[in-house]
This record gives C-alpha cells, sequence and structure tokens, in this order.
C-alpha cells in the first residue's frame, strides 16, 4: 500500500465533522456522494428546465415565455444535464465503486480528486447565473455553433469560462481514474477480472482525456473570435464557421460515448446479478467497449451531413456510423444471452436495466436510420433527433444511473431502499419518458424542425401528449429523491452482499463500506 | 507493492496522461491550418485559393471539346451596405482557357467604406482547380461614398477539373471590414 | 399507420393503443411525408426499409428477452445455467449484422449519389437566410424578393383564433414550375440557416460566405411548406419556406408578371434585396490573354 495512503488513513480515520468533511473531502466515499448529490441537484434543475420547455410547447402559440427564453431553457437545459448531471453521475459512481470494486483503498490522486469536484459548483453557478445577466443566458443550443453563439450578450465569456472549468474538473476526474485503475487494482486482479464497469470507465477516461481539451480549444477559439479579433470562424477573415462544427463534433461523438459507455458498464453489472447467471460474453464486451471508443473518433460528420460535404465524405461518415451498430449490437445481444436460461427476480434495479436494454436500442434503431446520409437530409434537426438521442441519454444513460443508485444505494447506506416505492418509481418513469419521447419521433417525420417555442397546428396533438409525459417523468423524479432519503436515514438493514446474485470485492465488504474500503488489498483469484 | 511505488507509480501516469491532455488542447487550436490544407486540397468547403495564381505556374492545354458552366452569383452580408451583382450570369468555359468578367459594386452610404469579398465555389470539388489570376477578393476594397467599381476577376478552370463536374458557381459575399481590423 | 403499429409492436405493454384512437381520430401524421420529387420517393423508400428492418430485429431481438422474462424467472422455479462464453455465436452476432448492414448501405449509396448528381439543371435559384426571413433570387430571370411569415403576432399571442397553415404562411412564396430539375444555392447573410422543405426530401444549411448547392424536381403542383431547420436566434421558429410548385404554363406567366411588376417599379422603392443580380444575357466570353 502507498505511502500516500497510509498518511491519509492515519489522519482521517473518522471523518471530520460538519461542512468541513465536505469542503476538505479526500476520501472516495465522500466525494462520490458530492458528485451523486450534485448531479441529482443538477437534473433537478435541469428538469425544470425542461418542464418550463414542455409547458410552452404544450399547446400552439406563445403562452408562457418569449422565444428568446425558450432559446436560453433549451441551451442550458442540455449544458446543464449534459455536464452538471450525467456526467458527474457516472463520476460519482466512479469515485465510490471503482476502488472497491478493484480492491483498493482510495482514489490514486486524492487532493486532486477534491479539487475535480469542488471546480463544478463554482463552474455551474457561473453558468446558471447568465440567466440574469444583461442579455440572458446563452441561447445559440448547446452545440455553440458560430456565427450565432457570437451573438451572445454578456454572458459570452461567462459561458466559455464555465465550459472550461466543467473541462477541467472532468479531465482531472479522468486522470484519477485512470491512474486508479493502473496502479491500486489488489493483487491478483488482472484487467480481464476487472469488473465491466471498471473497464467501461477506464476508456471513457480515455475518452475524456483526449475530447475535453479539444473542446477547450474550440471554445478559445470563439472567444478569441468574440474579443481579440482573430477569425477562425468568420468567412470575411478568411475562417469558416463549419470548420467550428467538425472541432465540436470531434469532440461532441465521443461525448456521446462518454455519457454511454459507463451506462453500459453499469447495466453489465447489474443483469449478472438478477439473472444469476455470470456475464455472457465478457471479453467480447471488453471489444466491444473499445470499438466503439474508437470508433466514436471518425463519425462526428454525421452530426453534420446537411453543410455541404463533397459526396466522399458523405459516405465515408455514412459507412463508418452505421458500422457502429455492429459492436453496440454485441452488447445488446450478450445482456440479452445473459439473461437467457437464468433465475430472474425484478427488483428495481433489474426493472431499470431491462428498461434500458430495450429503450437505449429503440434508441438505437434511430441511431442508425439517422447515420443513413440520404435520409438523414430529413431527419436533421428535427424533433426525430431529440426523441432519438433522449432516448439514449434519458432512457439510456439516466436510466442507469437510476438503476445504480437503487443497485448500490444499500450497499453506500447500509439501509434497504423502500421496493414498493422503487417499483411504483419505475413504472411512473418508464411511463412518462415513453408517452413523453415517443410521440416525438412522429413530430419529426412529419416536418417538425427542433428548437423551435411555437409550432404547426398539425404538430399540436403529439406536442400536448408529449408535455403531458413530461410532467409524468418528472415529478415523479420527486419520488425518487423521496425514497433516496428515506434510505439514508432509515429501512431496513441490508446485508453485506445485498443482492443473492450479486458478485464482486464490493459485496464483501460491511454495508455501509467501512471509511477506507480495501485498508488490506484482498487477494483475487 | 511496496509503499512509495504505488504513489510513485500514480503521479508517474499523472504526468503520462497530462501529457496527453495537453497536445489535444494543442490539437483544438491544430485543427484551424490542417482544415485550411484539407480543404485546399479537396475543395472540403469550397473556398479556393486566397492567392493569384501566376500565369507561368498553370499548366494543361486548353481543351476545347469540353464545355463547363460557370455560373457568379453575389451576395451581401447583412452588416454591409453594398449593391453587388455579376456582370454576367453565366459562362460557358472551356477548361484551360482564361477568362475576363466582372462584378459590380456599389456604396450605398455616404460614407466611405471598406470592404472584403470571400469566395466560395460550389461543388467543393471543383474549387481546387478554380484558378485566378486577379481577383477583387485577393485585398480590401475600399469605397468612396456612393462610388459604384467594376470589379474584375480573372480566371481559368484546370483541364484537371473532374470529368463529372459541369456546372460550377462561384460565388462572392461581401463583408464590411471594421475599423479595428484583424 | 405503419408507424402506429410499430409503435403498438414495440411496446405491446405500454398501452400506445391510446396513439392509435388518437390518430384515428385527428388523422394525425405519423411518418415522413412521401414527397413530390424524384429524390424524395428513393429518401422515403430508403426510410421505410430501414425501419422495417430494424422493427424485424427488434422483434427478434425484444421478443427473445421477452420469452425468457417469461420463462426464465425464479418464481418459476428456473435454474440458472452456467454458460457464458461462446466464440461462434460472438462471430455470428458479429458477421450477421455486419451483412445486413451491407444490404442497407447499397440502396443508401445509390440515392446519396443520386441527391449529390446537381448537374443539367434547367434553372437555378438562390436562397439565402437571413435572421429572420428568406430571400429567393431567380438566377436567369433577374426576378428577387423576400419572404417572411405572414401570420399575424395576434395569432401567435393567442389573441385571435389560428389559421389551418399557422406558422407556415408567407407574404410571397417561391413560385417554381413542376417536370423541371431546379437547382438550389444556398447561402445566408448572418448567421447560419438551414432550408428544409420535407416534400422536397432535404435539408441544406444556408452558411454565410459559403454557397452550398442540392436540387429538386417537383412532379406534381401544389403548396409545399417547410421551415428553417437550423437555429438562428429569437426568431428561428418563424421563418417559415412556401413553395408554390405550378404548372410550367403558369410559371412562364408568373415570371412575365414578375418581370413586367419590375419593370413598372424600377426607379421607385424597390422591394426586393439589396443584392439583385443583373438579368442573364448572352454571356460574353472574352479571353484575357
Amino acid at each position: 500500500m502507498s505511502t500516500a495512503t497510509h498518511v491519509h488513513v492515519e489522519h482521517h480515520d473518522a471523518p471530520p465533522r460538519g461542512i468541513w468533511r465536505w469542503l476538505s473531502a479526500t476520501n472516495h466515499k465522500d466525494i462520490g456522494t458530492l458528485y451523486l448529490v450534485f448531479s441529482l441537484i443538477m437534473f433537478l434543475i435541469g428538469g425544470c428546465m425542461a418542464l418550463i420547455i414542455r409547458a410552452e410547447l404544450f399547446q400552439p402559440g406563445l403562452q408562457f415565455v418569449t422565444p428568446q427564453f425558450f432559446n436560453q431553457m433549451t441551451t442550458m437545459h442540455a449544458l446543464v444535464m449534459v455536464f452538471g448531471a450525467v456526467m458527474p453521475a457516472f463520476t460519482g459512481l466512479a469515485n465510490w465503486l471503482i476502488p472497491m470494486m478493484i480492491g483498493a483503498p482510495d482514489m490514486a490522486l486524492p487532493r486532486m480528486n477534491n479539487w475535480s469536484f469542488w471546480i463544478l459548483p463554482f463552474a455551474f453557478t457561473l453558468l446558471l447565473s447568465t440567466l440574469f445577466m444583461q442579455g440572458g443566458g446563452p441561447a445559440g443550443g448547446w452545440t455553440l455553433y458560430p456565427p450565432l453563439v457570437l451573438q451572445t450578450g454578456n454572458a459570452f465569456p461567462f459561458v466559455i469560462l464555465s465550459v472550461h472549468m466543467m473541462g477541467i474538473s472532468s479531465i482531472m476526474g479522468a486522470i484519477n481514474v485512470i491512474a486508479t485503475i493502473l496502479n491500486m487494482r489488489a493483487p491478483g486482479m488482472t484487467l480481464m477480472k476487472m469488473p465491466l464497469f471498471v473497464w467501461t470507465w477506464l476508456i471513457t477516461a480515455y475518452l475524456l482525456i483526449a475530447v475535453m481539451p479539444v473542446l477547450a480549444g474550440g471554445v478559445t477559439m470563439l472567444l478569441t473570435d468574440k474579443f481579440f479579433g482573430t477569425s477562425f470562424f468568420n468567412a470575411a477573415g478568411g475562417g469558416d464557421p463549419v470548420m467550428f462544427q467538425h472541432i465540436f463534433w470531434f469532440f461532441g461523438h465521443p461525448e456521446v460515448y462518454i455519457m454511454i459507455l459507463p451506462a453500459f458498464g453499469v447495466i453489465s453489472m447489474i443483469i449478472p446479478t438478477f439473472a444469476r447467471k455470470p456475464l455472457f460474453g465478457y471479453s467480447s464486451m471488453v471489444y466491444a467497449t473499445a470499438s466503439i471508443a474508437f470508433l466514436s473518433f471518425i463519425v462526428w460528420g454525421h452530426h453534420m451531413f446537411t453543410v455541404g460535404m463533397p459526396l466522399a465524405g458523405e459516405l465515408f461518415f455514412m459507412y463508418a456510423t452505421m458500422i457502429i451498430a455492429v459492436p453496440t449490437g454485441v452488447k445488446v445481444f450478450n445482456w440479452v444471452s445473459t439473461m437467457w436460461k437464468g433465475s430472474m427476480t425484478f427488483e428495481t434495479p433489474m426493472l431499470f436495466a431491462i428498461a434500458f436494454v430495450i429503450l437505449f436500442t429503440i434508441g438505437g434503431f434511430s441511431g442508425l436510420m439517422l447515420a443513413i446520409a440520404p435520409a438523414d437530409f430529413q431527419y436533421q434537426d428535427t424533433y426525430f433527433v431529440v426523441a432519438h438521442f433522449h432516448y439514449v441519454l434519458v432512457t439510456g444513460a439516466v436510466f442507469s444511473l437510476m438503476a445504480a443508485a437503487y443497485y448500490w444505494l444499500p450497499k453506500w447506506t447500509g439501509h434497504m431502499y423502500d421496493e414498493k416505492l422503487g417499483k411504483i418509481h419505475f413504472w411512473l418513469s418508464v411511463i412518462g419518458v415513453n408517452i413523453l419521447f415517443f410521440p416525438q419521433h412522429f413530430l419529426g417525420l412529419a416536418g417538425m424542425p427542433r428548437r423551435i417555442p411555437d409550432y404547426a397546428l398539425q404538430f399540436a396533438e403529439f406536442n400536448a401528449l408529449s408535455s403531458i409525459g413530461a410532467y409524468i417523468y418528472g415529478f415523479s423524479q420527486l419520488l425518487f429523491v423521496y425514497i433516496v432519503i428515506k434510505t439514508i436515514r432509515s429501512g431496513e438493514k441490508a446485508t453485506d452482499q445485498v443482492w443473492e446474485g450479486a458478485r464482486g470485492l464490493e459485496w464483501t465488504l460491511s454495508s455501509p463500506p467501512p471509511y477506507h474500503s480495501f485498508t488490506t488489498a484482498p487477494e483475487v483469484h | 507493492m511496496t509503499a512509495p511505488t504505488t504513489s510513485q507509480a500514480n503521479r508517474r501516469t499523472l504526468r503520462r496522461l497530462l501529457l496527453i491532455a495537453a497536445p489535444m488542447f494543442g490539437f483544438g487550436f491544430a485543427v484551424a491550418p490542417l482544415y485550411s490544407v484539407i480543404c485546399s486540397l479537396t475543395g472540403l468547403n469550397g473556398r479556393t485559393s486566397d492567392r493569384p495564381v501566376a500565369v507561368a505556374e498553370v499548366q494543361g492545354e486548353v481543351d476545347k471539346t469540353r464545355t463547363v458552366t460557370v455560373e457568379f452569383v453575389a451576395n451581401v452580408n447583412e452588416s454591409a451596405p453594398w449593391e453587388f451583382a455579376p456582370k454576367v450570369v453565366r459562362m460557358e468555359v472551356h477548361p484551360g482557357q482564361f477568362y475576363r468578367t466582372s462584378f459590380i459594386a456599389q456604396n450605398l452610404t455616404g460614407a466611405p467604406l471598406v470592404g472584403q469579398a470571400v469566395p466560395s465555389v460550389t461543388p467543393g470539388p471543383a474549387a481546387p482547380h478554380f484558378q485566378k489570376i486577379e481577383c477583387f477578393c485577393f485585398s480590401r476594397q475600399a469605397f468612396k461614398p456612393h462610388e459604384s467599381k467594376d470589379m474584375p476577376v480573372v480566371f481559368r478552370l484546370d483541364p484537371s477539373t473532374p470529368a463529372d463536374i459541369s456546372t460550377v458557381t462561384l460565388s462572392y459575399t461581401f463583408f464590411k471590414v471594421e475599423d479595428k481590423g484583424s | 399507420m405503419l408507424a402506429n403499429l410499430l409503435a403498438r409492436m414495440r411496446y405491446p405493454a405500454l398501452g400506445l393503443g391510446l396513439l392509435w384512437s388518437l390518430s384515428a381520430a385527428a388523422d394525425l401524421k405519423l411518418n415522413m411525408p412521401e414527397g413530390v420529387t424524384t429524390i424524395s420517393h428513393q429518401i422515403y423508400d430508403l426510410h421505410m426499409t430501414i425501419l422495417w428492418i430494424c422493427v424485424a430485429i427488434g422483434v427478434g431481438v425484444f421478443g427473445t428477452m421477452f420469452y425468457s422474462i417469461y420463462y426464465h424467472r425464479k418464481s418459476k422455479g428456473a435454474v440458472p445455467a452456467h454458460f457464458h462464453e461462446s466464440t461462434t455465436v460472438e462471430i455470428v452476432w458479429t458477421v450477421v449484422p455486419m451483412l445486413i448492414l451491407i444490404f442497407m448501405a447499397v440502396p443508401a449509396t445509390r440515392t446519396l449519389i443520386n441527391l449529390e448528381d446537381v448537374s443539367k439543371p434547367d434553372l437555378t435559384i438562390k436562397v439565402t437566410g437571413y435572421q429572420w426571413k428568406w430571400s429567393y433570387d431567380y438566377l436567369d430571370e433577374g426576378i428577387s424578393f423576400f419572404s417572411t411569415l405572414s401570420t399575424p403576432a395576434e395569432q401567435i399571442n393567442n389573441l385571435a383564433p389560428k389559421d389551418k397553415d399557422y406558422l407556415l404562411e408567407v407574404d410571397n412564396p417561391l413560385v417554381v414550375p413542376v417536370g423541371k430539375k431546379i437547382r438550389i444555392l444556398t447561402t445566408a447573410a448572418d448567421v447560419i440557416h438551414s432550408w428544409w422543405v420535407p416534400s422536397l426530401g432535404w435539408k441544406r444549411d444556408a452558411i454565410p460566405g459559403f454557397i452550398n448547392e442540392s436540387w429538386a424536381l417537383i412532379e406534381k403542383p401544389g403548396v409545399y411548406r417547410g421551415q428553417c431547420a437550423e437555429l438562428c436566434g429569437k426568431d428561428h421558429g418563424y421563418m417559415p419556406i412556401v413553395v408554390v410548385a405550378k404548372t410550367q404554363e403558369e410559371y412562364r406567366q408568373w415570371v412575365e408578371s414578375k418581370k413586367a411588376a419590375k419593370t413598372a417599379s424600377l426607379g421607385s422603392d424597390n422591394p426586393g434585396p439589396a443584392m439583385t443580380n443583373a438579368p442573364g444575357q448572352p454571356a460574353p466570353v472574352t479571353a484575357a490573354q
């Protein structure tokens, strides 16, 4: 064991009390908790923005907000959900679970871990404060396309700075994950014995380190274009606004996988537990994850088929994107095979995991349709795309986070959650989310563009339906908050193994686990 | 594992990973020149060269057997108070031959103005083959109040222009150049 | 109909029968329009082919899963098997999807090549996106005009009942002939816009300083409506597109009347955009050297 960790153990065997415990936190569980609580708050804030959007879209005509504010809501909703809710939530899971899963006492770089979390509240305070500035918050979409984004008012430099801060936070978090996985594994825990959640996070962390700096570079160029007279994206000075789209999506497509690969990991942990059968095709799962990560670097062009690329470019990006269906398909087939001839029970985590497999696959199908370049000329920038990425990110990433929360909450808190309430939460969520997003496929195909505050009458019925779904889904998340608080405070005592079929090092620790996970490394065979 | 090794290993890993992150930040900026090079080779964004081609440099014989339609389009960026139009809308050209045409621009304001015309060619793959030995787009154009100018372009389509290209559109967009310059 | 059926097959448990009754009641549009151009039919067919392949795969995968969920559950006394890998099946389910993808890629490639074949147009129209309106320039006719939303603000602010074509109506529609290959150049004057009429089968970004091209051959006369598809600021939702396709005879008449109106108003306030193109004359070809 490392000296650093030993010293750390001596000084902080019991956590300091009060606020200082959290401000000075270097313990992986405390930081994991901070990340998870932060992301839950952001999820609720971003959710409120979504509800404002859906309220305005409930009926044709302008009812509640101005078009400018509507655009601020769509922009902020995306930024908050992507960078504030989903990414920190997975980092929180990584902090809590990776040391426990690989038999380490803590994360590799605990002090950096503290910084990487505490940057985030400042970044998001900055970002959210722009809503109250002269000219309002950013309204050019989370993709920040110039020249439109350069029309942002006083908020502009604040948005760029907050994106930089989020990027730095993610990179530090990713470095920590990699260092922990590479250097802190228990003896005998070879790479190919690591739980799949650890594997997917290892690959995700490399993606983060590779692409977050590219985004930082891109937004810095926006900043210099706006304030220092450069012309990277300004046609008048010899630049090209489309180049920003290339840079953005070179970051943006791997970013999509940054948000979904850890979800694959979570699902690959949960399904075997409740099927009481080992994961089918472990090594093919690892290879599939790695190939998806590799492919994510060469498909960015499919986000910009309509900008007018030469035919060869369109063909390349179309074929490369279609190929992603293969490793993704392998994953789905492996999950189904894991269930096959198992002995399944359906506790809340398993319900969310099954919903994930079905609904994420539907998102995958629409993704495959979007990959077909000629058809994409119709789908691009419509509600079909909105439906697609919400199936992937809400019923994909967010559902996996819900599954993870129910699955590990007894381990984290030492209490069982209320199974009955959990199931109610699941059914409300899954029904609400489908009423919310499924009709959006029809809206998009029928011709409704995205990011519009008002729409033609032919879209009225499905928009109303979608808004109803949004409110069911949105409010049922309050039930989740209640369940979590209730579980932290009380509840039936959880056993160490928690689930009958659970396998892995984290289940050998007590529930809740000791402050330092494995002070002596376990032997893995 | 002995105690110091892990923390040393962690720091080593940290350093190595920063060595990935830092160049990737640089890569973001390196995209700009890289993109220009790719565009000038493939015509990815339809931008023609911003430098004149020397007459001595051009290669290839005039191909009288082949005719390509060249269309001229003028646009004015919204901030730019010009009237701007091509003198002719289209020409039938033989690859390899030089042609001259011109665009007419008028300053609609009572103040002096400086403008910059930005060329764009579609289809993109034709752009690298669109050669100009003279063009008002190579430099900024100063206009006196209400001045009208006839601005020439002398161009040639390289004989190596891909055979499937039968129409080439040359578009200019006039941008107002702000005083601060850049 | 189709998509409804589809929704029901994908969601046996989720009661999307609701959608069924809704759509029957209101004649809702669920699917991509087949469109009215040669290319839009190809795109529609491609869309349907891929959709049905996805449905078939979905039925297979989800069917297997639900079978397993139903029969392999602990409450039914299922005992877990122990198998957890098989190189053979991994290879099978890598190769088979690969073949399906190739099967999809062939028509997709063919359609894409057609879509990008802008050669030999009969007429060329330049479309320029502004915040927040469109302008159309008929290069050969010297006609140019702006096209802005004509829905009154009262309707948007719910002070008056909404028309049938609420938000999809303009003052000056784009008028085009049927049966002619129309080449459409797109560009923009401020920020990026995207010109999209679903019935024509595609959208194309309008980028300031750059020019893009696409084409449409409309098969039957009619009024086709679309919208700006790329976020372009505050009134992005309020810059619709209306294309009126006329027979060639009627189109000629329209062009003549437009030209006559232009001659009449020459010298007075010209409502057209600042950048008018000189009328097309026979191109004098002059060698420079």
